[in-house]
């Protein structure tokens, strides 16, 4: 018998073919349609905003990460969600930061990949939001600039130098509802034909992206159908008591609620690991989501409704353990 | 079972690794020849190793007792080849170790025939009388765990079993030897149940077959008896139909409580290989000598169902296959869920193998893995409803008392997490040592308490 270098390994020894890397990069294949959809919109300097915030988080992942995790795909994802959350005409600069400080302090202090308790993205837009509360809602119009190329902002500012105000600018669906009381038509609203971030403007993309990892099971359909029957439910009671709230449609298909129930919400690092808790999960962030936007200050709460949910996440893991085989569901008998 | 159900019957959870059967499944069960020499290791069972009764230069037929059992849950082992016995010590075991063996130079001009009937004939025995033949034929479960089959057949005075489930599922990819069994030899699955049912006073026998084994369905129809109640139940497809606990559930849709045997709901359940077994002992009259054994993957030659003496040498087995491809990487014996990798080639076969399945190279797992990313299809997968997501984080921490509380005890080590893992954490092996470790501490525990 000729001489065979035999392999040894615990069981099983055969392994299903999806690995990690494949899920994340099949995350970043579908959220390439909606950034081409932004750059349809926005022009050129979509593809900017988003660039520099991918080169941030990437360049973090690669110095301060540990040595091969760029290829897990993981901080691509980062980089391109958080630049799907900014307008348009954002400086680069800042794209840039905020990218590197959602990889480094949102997931490589905690450990890297799997142990970030906050969505890295997330992360990196609630700096840039405390930090250039201005640039980060100066939104620019879709669709008014009939040059498709021209820039909607000043994306080549220098660091730390304030941006030229000259593009023109648009409020926001839920910035007109808020400050002015003022409707959008829903069909823009689905298309995407609205002013807002670069990631919040088709409904639609974002259903038929996030719908492909669905059926391949890159994502649990838990959590946005969860959100989505949450903030349905809870908006019609709203505006069924008083019809000055939004109707449940307005609600669901305006801001960044598509873009953070499918691409956010998703995450599997930072969202329950049960599905019971998918749906705790996606309740509670439906219900933060319409009280930010009816009672608070801001027009739009999905950024800290995720990030608010994303800190109990192992109080909800805790309290939705699955019925193990052979035991009855456990009663708490108080003394 | 009659009528037509919309889904067929089965538990929750589960995987679909690729079956890969076609490369044997209609192979017939040949007999390969006797090796040189045969390798017979004093464990070959659940329980306490055989005692032994011969020494170094004895000369021995086929069926003599070479260890007998030691007490109650243990069976006996016997020579499977007439011959000499050149050396009794250590040798490689099939789990890795090293453990005590007989090894038999095999005669190579002896006939091996039968001798005069070793095990009486049943029909005139008492319940008794047969679990006792059981014991000293030295049959044990022939599906992969190798529990003494006798104990099953005497549980505790204070219940009465109803069911007896043969469990014809064998829902490891790639291993035909259950389905090989059903389809050459169903009249004597079915008069292993008659035996059972006799010994056990049950009222029922249902075989559980998995869908994907149409021809085993078809010839355990053709020869059922009809003066007993036994029914053949297809089963979905699905891994692991076979686990003892997930094959109660389909078939009776209860679940076993955690902690407790199968008989606590009236159920034993039998491989249909020991059931076969159990009627070719008092068939033949010769003790448990040899048994069948798929030997396949895409690492063999020549894949095949052979009838194999127990304690041949892997050696000899794969010479017998027509040898290894040259991409052969991996030797495990048992299915490759949940198989034991096979570091020499000396290692023999023993009663529990259910078969040598050689993978390609390509086909084994790679070390590399990847942090847990919380996704759930450890979840979604687990047959138990455990999470194997938050006990292997608690094993990467070594906090194996907080994996207590978290049902560690339930899990079967079946490998449905390591299998789907998109991260390739060896969640399996990883439970295995923590059990282990749970163990010695609360042996610790309980020592310091004493």
């Amino acid at each position: 018998m000729t001489a065979t270098r035999l392999v040894i390994t615990a069981s099983p020894h055969v392994h299903a073919k999806v690995d990690t890397p494949t899920i994340m990069w099949n995350v970043v294949g579908s959220l390439v349609p909606l950034v081409a959809i932004a750059t349809y919109f926005f022009g050129p300097s979509a593809l900017l905003v988003v660039g520099a915030a991918v080169a941030g988080a990437v360049a973090a992942e690669r110095l301060l990460g540990k040595r091969g995790t760029l290829g897990d795909g993981s901080a691509a994802i980062t980089g391109i969600l958080l630049g799907l959350t900014l307008p348009a005409g954002m400086p680069m600069w800042m794209a840039f930061i905020g990218g590197a400080l959602g990889i480094s302090l949102g997931k490589l202090l905690f450990g890297g990949l799997g142990y970030n308790v906050f969505n890295p993205a997330l992360f990196g837009r609630a700096f840039l939001q405390a930090a250039f509360p201005v640039a980060i809602t100066t939104w620019p119009a879709v669709g008014v600039d009939a040059r498709w190329w021209a820039l909607r902002g000043d994306n080549f500012a220098l660091p730390f130098m304030s941006a030229r105000p000259d593009a023109i600018t648009a409020a926001t669906p839920l910035g007109l509802m808020k400050f002015e009381a003022k409707g959008t038509a829903l069909f823009n609203l689905f298309v995407g034909n609205t002013g807002g971030s670069l990631g919040e403007t088709s409904a639609l993309l974002i259903l038929l992206c996030g719908g492909y990892l669905a059926w391949r099971q890159f994502l649990n359909w838990r959590t946005p159908v969860s959100i989505f029957a949450t903030v349905a439910v809870f908006a019609a009671i709203l505006h069924g008591l008083n019809p000055k709230y939004p109707t449940p449609l307005f609600m669901l298909f305006s801001g960044g609620l598509m873009l953070g129930a499918v691409f956010m919400a998703t995450d599997m690092v930072t969202s329950p690991v049960t599905n019971a808790g998918k749906w705790v999960f996606g309740l509670g962030i439906g219900v933060l989501v319409v009280s930010i936007r009816v009672w608070g200050g801001l027009p739009e709460g999905v950024m800290y409704a995720i990030l608010l949910m994303n800190a109990v996440v192992p109080f909800i893991n805790k309290a939705t353990q699955p019925r193990v085989f052979g035991t009855r569901v456990a009663r708490e008998v108080s003394p | 079972m009659s009528g037509f159900s919309l889904r067929p019957p089965s538990f929750h959870h589960g995987v679909h690794p690729p079956e890969h059967k076609e490369l044997t499944a209609s192979r017939q069960i040949r007999r390969m020849r006797y090796p040189a020499e045969v390798v017979i290791p004093l464990r070959q069972h659940a329980g306490k190793p055989a005692k032994l009764v011969v020494r170094a230069g004895d000369r021995v037929l086929r069926g003599d007792v070479i260890g007998e059992a030691d007490g109650f849950v243990s069976a006996p082992v016997h020579a499977s080849a007439s011959g000499r016995i050149v050396e009794i010590g250590l040798w490689p075991h099939p789990d890795g170790s090293m453990d005590t063996a007989v090894r038999i130079a095999v005669e190579p001009f002896s006939p091996q025939v039968p001798r005069p009937r070793l095990v009486p004939r049943w029909e005139s025995l008492t319940p008794e009388e047969i679990v006792r033949a059981v014991q000293q034929g030295g049959v044990v479960g022939l599906g992969g765990a190798a529990f003494p089959t006798h104990v099953k057949l005497a549980p505790p005075r204070d219940v009465t079993v109803e069911t007896i489930i043969l469990n014809g599922a064998e829902c490891e990819p790639y291993l035909t030897t259950d389905h090989r069994i059903m389809v050459e030899y169903p009249e004597r699955v079915h008069l292993g149940a008659r035996i059972m049912m006799r010994v056990l006073g049950a009222r029922r026998v249902v075989i559980g077959v998995e869908r994907n084994k149409p021809d085993a369905i078809a010839a355990l129809e053709r020869t059922r008896p009809t003066d007993i109640d036994v029914t053949v139940l297809p089963l979905t497809v699905k891994y692991p139909q076979g686990a003892e606990k997930m094959l109660i559930k389909t078939i009776t849709g209860r679940e076993v409580p955690s902690g407790k045997l199968p008989v606590s709901l009236g159920v034993v359940v039998q491989n249909v290989g020991s059931a076969a077994s159990i009627a070719e002992i008092f068939d033949t009259g010769l003790p448990l000598l040899e048994r069948i054994v798929t030997v396949t993957g895409p690492g063999i030659r020549q894949p095949a169902n052979l009838i194999v003496p127990v304690g041949t040498k892997l050696r000899d087995l794969i010479a017998e296959c027509g040898g290894l491809t040259a991409d052969a990487g991996e030797i495990v014996f048992g299915g490759p869920m949940m198989g034991a990798a096979i570091a020499s080639l000396d290692t023999p076969i023993v009663k529990g193998t259910t078969g040598v399945v050689v993978l390609a190279k390509e086909q084994t797992r790679t070390e590399a893995s990847y942090p847990c990313i919380h996704c759930g299809r450890c979840l979604d997968a687990c047959p138990v409803f455990l999470n194997p997501s938050m006990l292997g984080d608690y094993a990467r921490m070594q906090r194996y008392e907080d994996m207590e509380p978290l049902h560690l005890g339930d899990c079967m080590l079946c490998g449905s997490c390591s299998y789907v893992c998109p991260s390739n954490i060896p969640l399996a092996q990883m439970f295995a040592a923590s059990k282990t470790a749970l163990r010695r501490i609360k042996a610790a525990s309980a020592a310091g308490a004493a």
